[in-house]
């Protein structure tokens, strides 16, 4: 009695604690997407979690039917409840082989497909005529964010405005380390690699201020390298792109170099980019920043005040 | 050169671990001494080749690995939960969560089982010591000064702290300075070459000295499983072996393979990294389910469900494990193709898993169930299993990774399954063999406590994580003052701390039972269920296993022997048996080559040449070693055969 006192205890658990849980989707970040592409990807999500729910639901019980059922001890236990050498039977051992296999094809073709459409720009909504996609540079270098406008011509550091409504494409680079930009509201991640360069797509459509942070571990002050995405209507941004074109300083090739060096800096805004003195997504510029900090790269930084940085907020 | 160029200084914990330590250490070495145990701690541990003795260190070792890495998982929790506190700061986090990754993988999961399979698979096959014995030792050997050496660097040196998979360019010599990337390196590698070495032998093992009449169909589902595991060890550990080396040759000789300067290809690193990485992930994983599958049927008094499914199934899941290692980086920019191609092979994997679940499943169809602490772990592997297994499967859907990728959602998915599966058949094996190992049980009711401590806290400290993933927290992440992430994040700190109050039971457990548990008089201790033949053995088992080696022509033939009221013990047919020497050699040559990897983690080459010499004449020496060992006479084995049986 004891054992089935604890066995239904613990049973009980785990769909209660997914009640408790499931209560709070609303919020989570990815199950509430806020463009076309972090919608593919929740669509996504959705469609599977239905599959793995009618998994779970079915191994459960299978599960609980087989222990209750043919514990030793249980009350009224017939003779027929026994049968040590049962061992195998070809038709039920091949209905569970196809099943899982169709499961699998059928979580194949949406991801395939989503797979191929992430490769290009968001498609427009019905009635909407597409838009050529903004192009941003997204660099890395240790522990913060270059955005690089060329169309307008500026670049900011640690924070990105963007306009709604119309496909953002990335061109994803670093400087040093290998990380990845990931703004999980618009949608899931690419690497940013030294010497190349990946493409990613994003768009939003609801106006809003986001998160996005290097997701891929690069070192000391991986934590702290966060930024805030202000997604705004094509008026606005135009209207602050031509801000900071005017009333920010050009980016010199000094001032860069500045910035290269290994550690957190504020966010900060330039009316030019720094595309003119060097690729890092080339194999030739590759080892630029390693070659000039090699000493700082050494020291531990000790980045206590990591908690105070602005643009971890 | 000074003293804190080597010690690391500056941090009260490792202070307090220093201390604790140099104390250990000191009532080690004092209770050795005063109760003279030396000569009986060389003599019977340190230069032993009995497959059993060796097998009870490796798990003894890794159980001293699972606290050092539960202590680690600890911390962890702490300032993820109450980030005010400062407890740790980046650098120090990052390097316990390097140094806990790779010590659960490397150092604890796979001792842990390789320990088992080294007390069990001879004797499941009937045969009397591993195909090679004096490898054995220095398998051994090497993964133990392996695991040292990477566990002395938080004190001396630094820790690593680039993850336990090492991405270049950060860990290459430019961005990770110092020791700590080395010992990481050198660790791995004196450790993997003994890995290699047992899946080398294992698998001769199990091929060559299977007991007369053992086709490889009649075979326990452990040894099938321990064979498909030696398979995947001795594909995927050269390539580790290549890829450290390499990286070692950038970090310590200037090389340019995984550079950012030079033509270096740092890309390279991952690829070769998970070509390995993801293999190795099922080298704990299939063991494990060979471990259940043995348990359950064991329990469920029932022969085990779809034999045949179930070692094909093991087969074609080693076999894909080759083929999707590109899933760990979806992310890379390799285009939709490539991505789709992995993604579905990937997706495979879960058909052959799913097979092996209904297996079990339909091994407790009419069964009769007893719910020992074995069973208990066995059968709380398969709910929480499942909940590993979808969320991999939810992985595996390349587009929707671009989501999940390096969240807190992959750290629950590989808790769920490194846990669910490995851990929990790690204790159930454990629990299920300590007679064999030991000569007695372990106590089933603390034992429970244990189990119900450990099964809760696991599931309250990784369940959260899922939602933490979904809610944009990333992995490797030392603070958490983004307000909405605190109230999950503490509940799994809870939960962790009840998986460590979980394991402190178990480990009490040991002691417990050492002092208060009947000692066993039969072979089958679990009131006569055992089906092979490790429980057709006397307890404690004689040296030489198997004093008349059975004929065998079905699976699970203890059953039938016990029917027929046979025992696997023959007087008649009584021969002398010969057995190999006790030997020094392996501990000395793997403690040379411990020292050589040391000189070369400083990069202070006389000491790395120094021990590589010592380890080179060690082997020298070995070649001309002419000892053939001795032979067991039949007046001995009657004696002890007699007594053990008490005939
Ligand atoms: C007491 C139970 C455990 C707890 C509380 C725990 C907790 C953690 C935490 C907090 C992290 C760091 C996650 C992050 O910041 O990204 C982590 C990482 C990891 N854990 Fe565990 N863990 C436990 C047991 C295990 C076991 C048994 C294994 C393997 C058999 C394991 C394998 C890993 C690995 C491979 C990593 C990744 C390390 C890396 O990112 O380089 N853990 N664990
Ligand atoms: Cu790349
Ligand atoms: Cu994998």
């Amino acid at each position: 009695m004891k054992i089935k006192h604890l066995r239904s205890k613990w049973l009980g658990l785990i769909p209660l604690s997914l009640i408790l849980f499931l209560s709070g989707c609303g919020e989570m970040t990815v199950l509430n997407p806020k463009g076309p592409v972090a919608e593919s990807q929740y669509e996504l999500i959705k469609y599977s979690l239905w599959f793995m729910l009618g998994i779970i639901v079915v191994v459960f019980s299978l599960f609980a039917y087989m222990i209750i059922k043919y514990r030793e001890g249980r009350p009224g236990r017939k003779e027929s409840d026994y049968d040590p050498n049962l061992h195998g039977n070809t038709t039920i051992e091949i209905i569970w082989t196809i099943i899982p296999l169709i499961i699998v094809a059928m979580l194949s073709f949406p991801t395939v497909t989503t797979l191929f459409d992430l490769e290009k720009a968001p498609e427009p909504e019905d009635g909407q005529e597409a838009k050529e996609p903004l192009v941003v540079h997204a660099t890395t270098a240790d522990w913060k964010w270059f955005f690089s406008y060329p169309e307008q011509g500026i670049e900011t550091v640690n924070y990105l405005h963007i306009p709604t409504d119309r496909p953002i494409e990335f061109r994803l680079t670093s400087a040093d380390a290998m990380t990845a930009l990931w703004i999980p509201a618009l949608g899931g991640q690419k690497y940013n690699m030294a010497g190349m360069q990946t493409k990613l797509f994003l768009q939003a459509d609801e106006e809003g201020v986001y998160d996005g942070r290097n997701s891929n571990f690069n070192g000391e002050g991986f934590a702290a390298q966060t930024f805030k995405v202000h997604a705004e209507s094509e008026k606005q941004f135009e209207a602050w792109a031509e801000q900071i074109q005017n009333e920010a300083p050009a980016l010199t090739a000094e001032k860069y170099d500045e910035l290269l060096k290994p550690g957190l800096t504020d966010k900060d805004s330039f009316s030019s980019t720094h595309l003119e003195y060097i690729n890092h997504a080339s194999k030739e510029g590759m080892g630029y920043v390693v070659e000039n900090y090699r000493d700082l790269f050494k020291e531990k930084l000790h980045l206590d005040d990591i908690e105070q940085q602005e643009t971890f907020q | 050169m000074h003293i804190t160029d080597i010690l690391v200084t500056g941090e009260p914990i490792i202070y307090a671990a220093m201390v604790s330590i140099a104390l250990v250490s000191i009532a080690i070495l004092f209770l050795l001494t005063y109760f003279k145990k030396w000569g009986w701690l060389w003599r019977e541990w340190l230069t032993t080749v009995d497959h059993k003795k060796i097998g009870i260190m490796y798990i003894l070792s890794a159980l001293a690995m699972l606290f050092r890495g539960g202590m680690d998982a600890m911390m962890m929790r702490v300032q993820l939960a109450f980030p005010d506190l400062g407890f740790l700061d980046s650098q120090h986090y990052n390097e316990i969560f390097t140094t806990h990754g790779t010590i659960m993988i490397i150092f604890m999961a796979m001792p842990f089982l390789i320990g088992l399979m080294n007390i069990i698979v001879p004797l499941q096959i009937g045969a009397r010591d591993f195909a090679f014995p004096y490898v054995n030792a220095l398998s051994f050997w090497s993964f133990f000064f392996g695991a040292m050496l990477f566990n002395v660097s938080f004190i001396i040196g630094g820790s690593p702290d680039a993850g336990w998979t090492s991405y270049t360019p950060l860990s290459g010599a430019a961005m990770s300075e110092g020791p700590g990337q080395n010992f990481y390196l050198m660790g791995l590698q004196l450790s993997g070459i003994g890995t290699l070495a047992t899946g080398i032998n294992l698998m001769v093992t199990i091929l060559k000295m299977r007991a007369p009449g053992m086709k490889l169909f009649h075979m326990p589902i452990f040894t099938w499983s321990t064979l498909v595991t030696c398979f995947i060890i001795v594909f995927a550990f050269p390539i580790l072996t290549v890829a450290l080396a390499l990286l070692t040759i950038d970090r310590i000789f200037g090389a340019q393979f995984f550079t950012l300067t030079g033509e270096g290809l740092p890309m390279m690193w991952a690829n070769l990294f998970w070509m390995w990485g993801h293999p190795e992930v099922y080298i704990v994983i299939l063991p494990a389910f060979g471990i259940f599958s043995e348990i359950i049927a064991t329990f469920a008094k029932k022969r085990l469900f779809g034999y045949n499914a179930m070692v094909w199934s093991m087969i074609i899941i080693a076999l894909l494990s080759f083929l999707v290692w590109v899933h760990h980086f979806f992310t890379m920019g390799a285009g939709a193709f490539v991505n789709s191609v992995f993604s579905v092979s990937t997706m495979l994997i879960a058909v052959p898993t799913g097979v092996k679940i209904f297996n079990w499943l339909a091994t407790l169809y009419k069964s009769k169930i007893e719910f020992s602490v074995a069973m208990m772990w066995a059968l709380a592997f398969i709910p929480s299993f499942i909940l590993g297994g979808v969320t991999g499967v939810m992985l595996g859907m390349a587009a929707a990774d671009y989501q999940f990728h390096n969240s807190y959602f992959l750290v629950a998915h590989f808790h769920y399954v490194l846990i669910a599966g490995t851990v929990f058949a790690c204790f159930a094996g454990l629990v299920y063999w300590y007679p064999k190992m030991f000569g007695h049980k372990m106590n089933e009711r603390i034992g429970k406590w244990a189990f119900w401590l450990f099964f809760f806290g696991f599931h309250v400290c990784f369940f959260p994580q899922y939602f933490l993933g979904l809610d944009g927290m990333p992995r490797r992440l030392f603070i958490t003052n983004i307000v909405e992430w605190l109230p999950l994040n503490i509940i799994s700190t809870v939960g962790a701390f009840g998986m460590g109050l979980g394991f402190a039971v178990f480990v009490f457990n040991i002691y417990y039972s050492f002092r208060n548990s009947e000692r066993e008089e039969t072979g089958d201790s679990w009131n006569g269920n055992g089906r092979t033949l490790e429980w057709a053995t006397t307890t404690p088992i004689p040296y030489y296993n198997f004093a008349t080696v059975p004929y065998v022509d079905e699976i699970d033939p203890y059953v039938r022997m016990k029917e027929e009221g046979k025992t696997t013990y023959d007087e008649s047919k009584l021969e002398p048996i010969h057995m190999p020497s006790y030997t020094g050699a392996p501990f000395i040559m793997m403690a040379f080559l411990a020292l050589g990897s040391f000189g070369l983690i400083f990069e202070w080459m006389i000491v790395a040449i120094a021990g590589l010499i010592g380890g080179v004449i060690m082997m020298i020496l070995r070649s001309f070693d002419y000892d053939e060992g001795y032979h067991v006479e039949v007046d001995e084995i009657k004696r002890i055969e007699r007594k053990a049986r008490g005939l």
